[in-house]
């Protein structure tokens, strides 16, 4: 067994700064920290979900400096002085960003439990530019399951998002 | 980038009418108008197609957004592992890695020594539970001996929780539970269905069988018989299953739990640990998902309250996706069918046998095969149900548990026969159309406009250019086929009790320890309270989710629409009445004679039914009666006459589209068309026959939990390698509600919506792919191998 070694030292905190929907944040982090748990458990934003914890389900999507990323792939320590946008930062306060009015329209949802992640990830989809079509949204919006599978009613949700967004970007 | 403000998360299953509304007024059950001044993009409100014409005083029937929709698309709903308390215990588990045998030793001394560990529980270290199987059994166990997680050294199945850690923190945890170790003794084990099938025994008839179907199907004039096999399926709710229990002083518990029944876990962790019943408050307001895994409480519960009672402190424990392969399953299925016909496709003699699978210790089993014969129209029916143990967890239900598989096997044989009869398989169940229940003492239907689903489903779809040749229609490289299949089920209702608080502002607080697995049940719940006390939608408020509320069943089966609805009239007419006691008390009360039946609620005010100008606003009514609220709670139970049987049917056509050298399958139209009851929000009720239809596909094309068998452990236990439906699987889904009126069923005629859009699916897509292919598959998930065979 090689495992006689490897009792943890937990104490070699790294210093991490990020800013979280607008506010810098200052984090001593074990390395082995990801983004997934120091959002929900140093800064309490609970609503990037965890469903898998290996980038298999998308729950977790989150946006780095712009683009959609697995969360639960990401350690913190990568990260040092990014932009991190999760659903409670989407909106400027108190309101709704389009897409997030768009999927209640669409009952774009059923638990809610993906729908963060669906939301970032349809924001980080409408960034990149790529998806025209309803082929190419419902292809590039693969990587986050939803298993109440409120497909078709996200895809509808997303368009009617992008065409909000090209009207008042 | 602006200032990050938190959103105020909602208090624990209360939602904020206030805030969560604005969906609903972009749908404009509130009128446009106000609309356009309240959600910025209001005006581009959709799905016009579903929402109906009602007067703008009812809400029940009309298209509504979730009244929770707020919350969930801006991370303010909380799930039962976001409930962050100071001084919180992470735990994690240590799970088995033998099927069968019993714990030798376990050494935990290096998981010990790792910086932020606190304990270890273990069978042998751990604090006093129950020794009793009574203490272990939930309101829904089935029969057996229920599993004790951490009780004893026997091993039952690989996965089986072995130990516990418990750290300062989540990821430490997790690093010292991989430095557990633990000898085990093996014995042999067995988890594969074929090598026990055997061993099956036979359970107690599910429906009186009638006539002699052997005879029958002997001397019918056109035979088939046919084996159908279902694999294990997990449920994989998105959210993983998660307990976090805040220690509230003096041994007092709050349990914030993933179920579909607060009640129910909190009467089975008072039972396991000897509490007091007033200790432990069991809270889930919001559940990422359930679709029947959470009926019977899972033994994250167990441990995390048996470390906080350890510890005496507040714990948290969340299951890896690959320990939710460790709890309930829908069983694997061998279904045989024999149908026997005449040539003018009329049945005679149905048979239907199944075995199905539970593990060693519990005998979890529904009702596979009497759907034949409740479907259709014989003099003759037969069914066996038989089961077999193998060193697996129990299995459980999984959404149309029983309907759903039994049903696919169903609907696979019924289109073989069509095809023997050279009829159209829609024919020939038109030919074989049952006006009444025959397993059950030959009763009419409550309701039943299935003929109509049919009719609409196939206009819809545009069934009738369908070709009956298999292999007769292609779309360039891809073979087309068209198939279609019936979906069953029973509309169930249960005993449930409902509190109203209604205060002199004209708002009104609803509650019941129901739950909203995503079901809608929030937004249906205020919706019909809303019309029964006649007020608007945003005075309601629902808190639903907590135990301490008035007692509801676990929410499964899709009896929770009906049932909670027509609590809600109930209670409604107990304040009703109490408003009228209290207005007769007014001088000169235009209601001074009037009886219960002659008023009615509306705008806000108790109304004469007889002449709707002798009205009294609530607010006056209550200052006469020198109250500032009135409150009622009452239960409501459902009579079943035994007249009448009380079922949902569907009628399913598909669309799929194989690639004919690499048998690729794509589904590339469903039509759905459902008869119901009355459909309560046409908008939610929308999303969970979508949601079935694509369970559906799954079920039909991906779903398999596979077994290494010499290990007895899954081999897929992920969501990647589990393959569920993803955006791109997803085409083009339509759902119809065929009107159906049931004045029977209940009050309100409500049926229920949960199951009923997935059964029958998987038999219409597999019927299509034979139409298109012409090879008939007979076991699920029907992947592109077993095509190519």
């Amino acid at each position: 067994m090689t495992q006689n070694n490897t009792v943890a030292k937990t104490r070699n905190n790294i210093s991490v700064a990020l800013v979280v929907n607008g506010t810098g944040q200052r984090f001593s982090v074990a390395p082995w920290t990801t983004l997934l748990d120091a959002l929900r458990d140093q800064l309490d934003l609970t609503g990037t979900k965890k469903g898998c914890d290996h980038g298999q389900c998308g729950a977790c999507t989150v946006l780095v400096d712009g683009r959609r990323v697995n969360s639960c792939l990401t350690l913190v320590v990568m990260k040092d002085g990014a932009e991190v946008t999760t659903i409670e930062g989407l909106a400027p306060s108190g309101g709704l960003h389009p897409l997030q009015q768009a999927f209640i329209d669409h009952d774009a949802f059923q638990c809610g439990y993906c729908t963060p992640g669906q939301i970032c990830s349809a924001a980080g989809l409408i960034a990149e530019g790529k998806a025209k079509t309803d082929d190419e949204i419902r292809e590039l919006m693969s990587g986050n399951l939803c298993r109440c599978a409120a497909y078709p009613n996200i895809v509808a949700a997303i368009r009617q998002a992008m065409s909000v967004m090209v009207e008042k970007p | 980038m602006a200032q990050f403000t938190a959103p105020c998360p909602p208090r624990e299953g209360d939602i904020s009418r206030r805030s969560v509304l604005q969906g609903a007024v972009a749908l404009g059950a509130l009128g446009p108008v106000r609309a356009a001044d309240v959600v910025p993009h209001a005006a581009i409100a959709v799905d016009h197609k579903s929402q109906v014409s009602k007067p703008m005083t009812s809400y029940i029937g009309t298209a509504t957004s979730r009244i929770d929709g707020h919350a969930k698309v801006t991370g303010g709903a909380k799930y039962a592992a976001e409930f962050n308390v100071p001084g919180l215990v992470h735990a994690f588990v240590v799970a088995s890695t033998i099927a069968k045998g019993r714990i030798l030793r376990i050494d935990a001394s290096e998981a010990l020594r790792v910086e932020g560990v606190i304990d270890v529980l273990t069978h042998e270290k751990r604090p006093r539970m129950a020794d009793t199987d009574q203490a272990y059994k939930d309101d829904v166990a089935p029969e057996g001996t229920p599993f004790r997680p951490l009780y004893d050294g026997r091993i039952l199945f690989n996965g089986q929780p072995v130990a516990l850690v418990l750290a300062e923190r989540w990821e430490i945890a997790r690093l010292a539970a991989s430095l557990v170790h633990v000898e085990y003794e093996q014995e042999a084990h067995v988890t594969d269905p074929y090598r026990q099938r055997e061993a099956a025994f036979v359970l107690p008839e599910p429906a009186k069988s009638r006539g002699n179907a052997a005879e029958a199907f002997a001397a019918a004039d056109v035979r088939h018989q046919g084996e159908y096999h279902v694999p294990i399926e997990h449920h994989n709710p998105m959210e993983p299953f998660a307990s976090t229990v805040t220690w509230d002083g003096g041994g007092k518990l709050t349990v914030y739990d993933k179920t579909q029944g607060v009640q129910n876990v909190q009467r089975y962790v008072c039972s396991i640990f000897d509490m007091n019943p007033d200790d432990v408050r069991v809270v889930s307001p919001f559940v990422g998902g359930a679709f029947g895994s959470g009926l019977r409480p899972q033994y994250q519960v167990v441990l995390a309250v048996l470390a906080a009672r350890a510890l005496e402190r507040s714990v948290r424990l969340v299951l890896t996706r690959q320990q939710m392969y460790s709890l309930g399953y829908r069983p694997a299925m061998i279904q045989r069918i024999e149908l026997g016909a005449t040539t003018g496709g009329t049945l005679n003699a149905i048979t239907h046998d199944a075995i199905t699978v539970t593990s060693q210790y519990e005998d979890f089993y529904r009702n596979e095969t009497t759907w034949s014969g409740l479907l259709y129209k014989s003099a003759n029916a037969q069914y066996t149900h038989k089961l077999t143990r193998l060193d697996l967890p129990t299995s459980c239900d999984m959404r149309g548990p029983s309907a759903t598989t039994g049903v696919y096997a169903l609907e696979s044989a019924m289109d073989e026969l069509a095809v023997a009869l050279s009829l159209d398989p829609l024919e020939l169940r038109l030919r074989c159309y049952s006006d009444r229940d025959q397993n059950n003492g030959d009763v009419p239907f409550s309701s039943k406009n299935l003929r109509e689903c049919y009719r609409q489903g196939a206009e819809m779809f545009g069934w009738e250019k369908r070709n009956r040749e298999p292999r007769s229609m292609r779309d360039g490289s891809e073979l087309v086929g068209w198939g279609m299949a019936t979906g069953v089920w029973e509309a169930l209702q249960v005993p449930i009790t409902v509190r109203i608080k209604l205060t002199a502002n004209g708002h009104a607080e609803v509650a019941c320890a129901t739950s909203d697995i995503g079901t809608g049940t929030y937004t249906i719940m205020a919706q019909v309270a809303a019309d029964a006390l006649g007020l608007p939608l945003d005075n309601i408020s629902i808190k639903l989710g907590d135990s301490t509320l008035p007692q509801s069943p676990v929410e499964g089966g899709s009896w929770i629409a009906a049932s909670v609805s027509n609590g809600i009239v109930t209670t409604s007419n107990a304040i009703r009445e109490e408003l009228l006691r209290l207005a007769k008390r007014v001088p000169d009360s235009p209601f001074a004679n009037a009886t219960s039946d002659e008023v009615a609620l509306a705008d806000g005010r108790l109304v004469s039914r007889l002449d709707a100008s002798r009205a009294i606003s609530i607010a006056d009514v209550m200052r006469v009666g020198a109250v500032d609220r009135i409150e009622q709670e009452k239960s409501t139970s459902f009579a079943n006459d035994g007249k009448h049987a009380h079922n949902a049917h569907s009628a399913l056509f598909a669309e799929v589209k194989v690639d004919e050298q690499l048998s690729v399958i794509r589904v590339t139209r469903i039509v759905s068309a459902v008869a119901a009851g009355r459909i309560l929000n046409p908008k939610t009720a929308h999303s969970q026959v979508m949601g079935g239809v694509v369970w559906g596909i799954g079920m039909a094309l991906h779903e398999e939990t596979l077994i290494d068998h010499k290990f007895g452990r899954i081999m897929n236990a992920n969501i990647a390698e589990y393959h569920v439906p993803v955006n791109a699987d997803v085409h083009d889904i339509k759902v119809i509600f065929v009107e159906e009126q049931d004045h029977i069923v209940n009050p309100l005629g409500i049926k229920g919506l949960g199951e009923i859009g997935l059964v029958g699916v998987a038999a219409a897509i597999a019927n299509a792919i034979y139409h298109a292919t012409g090879k008939r598959v007979r076991d699920l998930p029907i992947t592109l191998d077993k095509l190519q065979r």
